[in-house]
């Protein structure tokens, strides 16, 4: 199985979605220059985080524009597996891929730090190896990760379970303290109508290895994994690239 | 011809930025200053035949990148 791993100038993150993928699950894996409008047969497209064109205008304002966005849009209007991570997901919100808007965190500080997040829903091809309800806990890193939508949009996301993350305390309890940015609902993450696009502010790709922390985010990745093993789309891992274990 | 567009959060969208400074002011004596919004401004030269049609190019590119509309709105000024 192939995962492409798109790259803005500014992306950051890049790296370590590459390392997630290629190393620890043992996948092939490709960079996808954004002036590229080709995704080169890539299996799974991942945005990865960081600063695409500085955050100039909005976060992800310029980056929506790139030559490679209509690869991405065909590919997910197809059906193929989407993820945003952080950054990656500001971009799929102004690219309108996924409803809402990010707004300053806000207390107006960049939080840097493990969070702990809530999986609410598992009939993604992101979460499906996870349990709901499981509590995850993930890095993030941003100023501006206090989501936002109008309350109907909300109230459709909510009914139609496309709350998938959602910021927790340390007992897995959806609290105002567990709430690192603001974000309505203690929304940390959401799903696309036909939910194969997944957008997060945490990042699970630094949160693959016991020895960076921890090994929560690595579920993610084996559920793109295992998602697409059984639909037969994927050939399954490189044979002379055994999976590393999970960490020390 | 030139064109300002102003971009400001709608008034339904918390600015926390907006509530800092007023909290300074108010911190400093200026308790005559009530809320404040913190918005965008934009200078645009635009090669247009008119003010009308400088202004439609204006909101036409506020549209589409200068604001985002769901958190966001804006006003165009044209000068002549």
């Amino acid at each position: 199985m192939k995962f492409g791993v798109v790259v803005f100038p500014g992306s950051n993150c890049d790296h370590d979605a590459y390392h997630a993928a290629h190393d620890i699950l043992g996948q092939d894996a490709e960079y996808l220059w954004h002036k590229d409008p080709s995704l080169k047969g890539v299996d799974v497209v991942i945005l990865p985080g960081g600063f695409a064109h500085g955050d100039y205008l909005r976060t992800g304002a310029i980056a929506r524009f790139s030559p490679i966005m209509p690869a991405i849009r065909d590919f997910a209007r197809a059906g193929g597996p989407v993820l945003g991570i952080c950054n990656g997901f500001q971009v799929l919100l102004e690219a309108g891929l996924l409803p809402g808007a990010m707004l300053r965190n806000r207390d107006l500080k960049f939080h840097c730090e493990h969070v702990y997040v809530r999986v609410e829903q598992t009939d993604t091809p992101f979460t499906q190896s996870a349990a709901r309800g499981q509590r995850l806990r993930i890095p993030v890193a941003h100023g501006e990760g206090n989501y936002y939508a109008e309350p109907e949009v909300v109230r459709e996301l909510e009914a139609s379970r496309r709350v998938i993350f959602r910021y927790c305390d340390a007992r897995g309890e959806v609290t105002e303290a567990g709430n690192p940015n603001g974000s309505v609902n203690n929304i940390a993450g959401i799903c696309s109508e036909a939910r194969n696009i997944v957008g997060l502010m945490p990042h699970p790709e630094r949160a693959c290895e016991a020895s960076l922390g921890s090994a929560d985010g690595l579920v993610m990745f084996e559920s793109v994994l295992a998602a697409l093993t059984r639909e037969g789309a994927v050939s399954g891992a490189h044979p002379e690239r055994a999976p590393a274990s999970r960490g020390a | 011809m030139k064109a300002r567009v102003f971009v400001t959060l709608k008034k339904s969208v918390f600015d926390p930025q907006g509530k800092t400074i007023a909290d300074a002011l108010h911190s400093m004596g200026y308790n005559g200053i009530g809320d404040v919004r913190q918005g965008k401004f934009f200078e645009l030269e635009l090669d247009a035949a008119s003010a009308e049609q400088a202004r439609t190019l204006a909101a036409e590119v506020a549209d589409k990148v200068l604001a985002n509309p769901v958190i966001e709105s804006y006003r165009v000024e044209i000068d002549s």
